[in-house]
């Protein structure tokens, strides 16, 4: 067994009440915490070795420390909780069983950072969880977690939950702020990074709701036991979130490092492929990431076993390896079509593009109708080919990454499963059974 | 379907419209915009008509084309007449892998309604969605602010009678008892 | 002052300044085309990545290349910094690509087209594109709609450059139109019951790229290469007054901003001079506007572009109203 930071309170009757998340040492590490300066804090979390668990495992102690001080403005966190990307639910999870572990993470890093207003923005499709939220933050107020004069220390903040009205791309930092100031969800084009011109233009740090929950772990223990868990760059524990089709479907949280094999068949994490059947690919960090065939998943081309951390998963670049992302693992059987899954996610994209810039608007709207043509039967050759140079030129052409994101899947299903597009197209009588293929995406009319 | 709205908010989710806007600086009240669309939602019988965004651009002060604007690019506002019970079920890879397209087409033939359109009597209509981080529960559904989970065809008809029998007045993500001040 | 070196050729530019500023400061040869970014609406540009370019070195501080193509409209210069356009393989290919994706959706009616022979699209397509494309699926249509009683919005030729979004915020006082709904089927729309009314919204008209919005008072439509450009001014309240009339024979057909070498206004002008001052007796003549933008107006080489396989797939067919 692993250690357990973040899920290890969850099956107590009652965590989300703060009578009783304390009994179980709740906010013990703000009181710990606020006896320390800012600046400790920033050093704790950067000793810490913990990375961004948003998808680009960027590390959080580096990020705040290039928060802008000096030009007095004042400076906002905004916890990002808007987990849309496919395969990934941890962040649900936690914010719906412990609460107040968020909320404790909030204000010991808004202390940290020197804001005195944060916000944890929160997808809408949850607003269950946003109602539990608002809960929880009025119960820290009470208890004077919250408000004027945190514990007696002179320390304000004003901590707000704010939900989003139902867009993948609001996860995208900047989309983010932009939607927080009630606007469309577009991305910003950087620079100006928002750790200079953020939320109404001023200092502002956004981070995922599970890198911000280890906050106080981190402080509990300290940054330098903290950094014993895990391994090389990939310190702590990291909550997977798996699915698809394994037998045992849920949250786990791992220590880092975990081999892949272990994780898929081990009984204490998903417990092996349903039906005893062959595993055939998995994404192992959210759809966004290349999809790896069986082979490759289990071990990196070298033949050493690959680990279920930030450097393990992306050995061998794009040609063979692929990346933690997010987390979301989700695994897929022998009866699985690759080509169908890859018209479903690029569906996705397509759905969820902001159509800001030209080549990811037009591009997964075009390569959607390719593979839509593909699986109705009409598919060529050509196609296929065609797949590839548009995926290409869509690749590192656009305004925020959202983009690459509908690009690598394509890139990795064809790099990696060629032969099942080319069987695909030649010989569509032994892949069709067309169901639900719609491809048109709804368009608003006003009534 | 209810087609003429009544155009205002009730007291209490008035009150809650200008305690959300007073939680962003001063001058920044724009903010609340999408929490407010939500409450509207909810007020106008789970859709938002035009009338209904110009109400909400007047109480925020706003130009309304900044309402629909925002109203437009996200997915849960619907701009459209719904029914009473908005079944939302998700239609992506993890929910795909595990059947998800069975369960859209049992809806569509037990209801006979195909996805986007409404029941005739006005009680349900068939949205697919795109992941609801839920994909540990696959295959999913949404209805109103609860999420469905580990879905079979059996489910999905104790499910939808119960919400056929027991809803009497549209409902919506941001349920009623929750618009309070 | 940094100091920058594009495609070969270096230059020395005010701290702030762009590469595509640079770009244009050098000349023509090694400027990147630009359908979004207009150098006097705040925050335009980024969108469309025609403009986009390879930094090959950052800047003398930090010699590393920029791993991915930048937009060059929204990429300042740095000290020492080295970049590639047309001498980059990579990035003309890439270009292409853009050129494609936004051909992808545009609608071959070029012959019917009121923007024809000034559309930066099709100036766009002959210079960077490639002669084919290969996009075979039905294309985006939209219904016509008036913006008030001057400006229609042909939103089936829109490009979503976001620069008639950036007048209306940042030119008038109530913005009554915008962008609706997301991604591909976005559309730039009105608030349906207002007209725009407006002294500035006719600026609308001089920055959209393509022919999306045209002006409904152009009297006698006629294709613009008939046309003859002549400078002019008005002692006005409003604006700068400073206009090019377009004459055909002597009647003046439509009233236009300046328009510089780069296809931008020089200066805004007002709705009166625009859509009601259409007497050459309004104005104080200067003279013929010289056109020295690179573009089909001069080079006259229309029918080439009409012509080649970029159109064989549809027909060319009008549309209807
Ligand atoms: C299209 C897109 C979607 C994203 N979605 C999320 C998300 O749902 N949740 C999240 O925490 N980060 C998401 N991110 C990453 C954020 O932009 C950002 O990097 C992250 O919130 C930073 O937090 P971290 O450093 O704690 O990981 C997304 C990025 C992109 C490009
Ligand atoms: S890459 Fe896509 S989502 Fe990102 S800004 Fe461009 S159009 Fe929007
Ligand atoms: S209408 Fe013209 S100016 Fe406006 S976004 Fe479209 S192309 Fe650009
Ligand atoms: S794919 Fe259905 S909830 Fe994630
Ligand atoms: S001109 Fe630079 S992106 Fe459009």
């Amino acid at each position: 067994m692993g250690k357990k930071l973040l899920t290890e309170h969850f099956g107590v009757q009652g965590i989300q009440q703060l009578q009783v998340y304390k009994q179980h040492g709740g906010y013990a590490s703000l009181e710990k915490a606020l006896k320390k300066t800012p600046d400790e804090i920033v050093n704790e979390v950067m000793t810490s070795g913990l990375r961004g668990r948003g998808g680009a495992g960027f590390p959080t102690g580096r990020k705040w420390s290039f928060i802008d001080k000096k030009s007095g403005k004042p400076r906002y966190l905004v916890c990002n909780a808007d987990e849309s990307e496919p395969g990934t639910f941890k962040d649900r999870y936690l914010m719906e069983v412990n609460p107040h572990l968020l909320i404790e993470g909030m204000i010991i890093s808004s202390f940290a950072l020197g804001a005195h207003l944060s916000y944890i923005y929160i997808r809408g499709e949850l607003l269950y969880v946003y109602h539990i939220l608002e809960k929880a933050i009025a119960e820290a107020y009470e208890a004077g977690y919250l408000g004027k004069n945190i514990l007696g220390t002179g320390y304000d903040l004003e901590l707000y939950c704010h939900p989003g009205g139902g867009a993948y791309i609001c996860g995208e930092e900047t989309a983010l702020i932009e939607s927080l100031e009630g606007k469309r969800g577009n991305p910003r084009i950087k620079p100006p990074f928002p750790a200079i011109s953020g939320l109404y233009n001023n200092p502002t740090v956004v981070n995922n709701v599970e890198s911000i929950a280890t906050v106080p772990a981190i402080i509990a223990m300290g940054g330098e036991e903290y950094a014993k868990i895990g391994i090389g760059h990939s310190k702590g524990t990291k909550l997977i979130s798996a699915c698809g089709h394994i037998k045992k479907p849920g949250i786990y949280e791992i220590e880092l490092g975990l081999p892949v094999e272990e994780f898929i068949y081990s009984d204490e994490y998903c417990g092996g492929i349903r039906g005893g059947r062959k595993l055939k690919a998995v994404v192992a960090g959210g759809s966004s990431v290349p999809i790896l065939p069986a082979e490759l998943i289990l071990k990196t081309e070298k033949g050493e076993p690959r680990l279920m951390s930030y450097e393990s998963l992306s050995d061998g670049g794009f040609t063979s390896g692929t990346m933690l992302g997010s987390g979301g693992f989700i695994v897929m059987d022998e009866t699985t079509s690759i080509v169908k899954n890859l018209f479903n996610f690029t569906r996705f994209y397509h759905h969820e593009s902001c159509g800001q810039c030209s080549p990811c608007r037009e591009g997964t709207a075009w390569m959607e109708k390719i593979l839509h043509r593909i699986l109705h039967g009409h598919g060529t050759l050509k196609d296929v080919d065609l797949l590839w140079t548009l995926q290409k030129n869509i690749d590192g052409k656009t305004i925020c990454p959202l983009g690459d994101a509908a690009a690598w899947p394509v890139a990795s299903a064809i790099r990696h499963f060629r032969s099942e597009f080319e069987d695909f197209v030649q010989h569509p009588e032994k892949h069709l059974d067309v169901k639900h293929y719609f491809n048109q995406i709804e368009k608003k009319e006003l009534a | 379907m209810e087609n003429k709205q009544h155009i205002e908010f009730s007291a209490d989710a008035l009150a809650l419209a200008k305690k959300l806007m007073g939680r962003y600086p001063e001058g920044k009240h724009k903010s609340a915009i999408i929490p407010i669309l939500h409450i509207a939602q909810s007020e106008f019988g789970g859709w938002l008509s035009p009338q209904g965004m110009d109400y909400v651009a007047k109480i925020m002060d706003l130009q309304p084309i900044e309402v629909y604007e925002v109203a437009s690019f996200y997915s849960m506002f619907n701009l459209q007449p719904v029914g009473k019970c908005v079944i939302e079920v998700c239609r992506t890879g993890p929910c795909w892998l595990m059947g998800a397209e069975d369960i859209v087409n049992h809806i569509e033939s037990k209801l006979n309604i195909k996805v986007g359109e409404t029941t005739s009597d006005g009680m349900f209509t068939l949205k697919t969605v795109e992941c609801l981080a839920a994909c540990g529960g696959a295959p999913m559904m949404q209805v109103a602010e609860k999420y469905h989970e580990d879905l079979t065809f059996a489910k999905v008809d104790t499910i939808l009678n119960d919400y056929q029998n027991n809803t009497k007045t549209p409902i919506s993500h941001w349920s009623k008892d929750k618009i309070k001040p | 002052m940094p100091k920058v070196t594009i495609d070969g050729k270096t230059i020395e530019v005010p701290q702030g300044t762009t590469i595509l500023q640079a770009a244009r400061m050098i000349g023509a040869e090694v400027t990147p085309p630009a359908m979004c970014y207009y150098t006097s609406l705040k925050t335009s540009g980024g969108y469309c990545r025609t403009c986009i370019v390879k930094v090959s070195k950052m800047s003398e501080a930090n010699p590393n290349p920029i791993p991915k193509p930048v937009a060059s409209c929204r990429t300042n210069v740095e000290e020492g910094m080295e970049v590639l356009n047309y001498t980059s393989p990579e990035i003309v290919e890439a270009r292409k690509g853009v050129v494609e994706f936004l051909l992808a959706n545009h609608p071959l009616d070029c012959p019917i087209c009121d923007q024809a022979g000034e559309c930066h699209l099709q100036d766009l397509s002959y210079d960077h594109g490639s002669d084919d494309t290969r996009y075979e699926f039905e294309r985006r249509k939209f219904k016509k709609i008036d913006l008030g009683p001057f400006i229609q919005l042909h939103m089936t030729r829109c490009i979503l450059c976001y620069r008639c979004v950036k007048v209306a915020d940042q030119l008038t006082d109530e913005r009554v139109h915008g962008v609706l709904n997301r991604g591909e089927v976005s559309e730039i729309s009105t608030y349906i019951t207002k007209a725009i009314e407006n002294d500035f919204s006719g600026n609308m008209i001089d920055v959209c790229p393509v022919g999306a919005l045209t002006d409904k008072t152009f009297r006698f439509k006629s294709r613009v290469w008939f046309t003859n450009p002549v400078s002019a001014h008005r002692d006005c309240k409003k604006c700068c007054g400073k206009v090019t009339l377009w004459y055909k024979g002597d009647e003046v057909l439509r009233v236009t901003g300046r328009k510089d070498k780069w296809g931008e206004v020089e200066e805004f002008i007002c709705n009166e001079c625009r859509f009601e001052k259409k007497q050459t007796l309004d104005w104080e003549i200067e003279g013929p506007t010289a056109i020295d933008r690179h573009s089909v107006i001069s080079a006259n080489h229309y029918e080439k572009i009409v012509e080649p396989s970029l159109f064989k797939l549809n027909d060319i067919k009008p549309f209807e109203d």
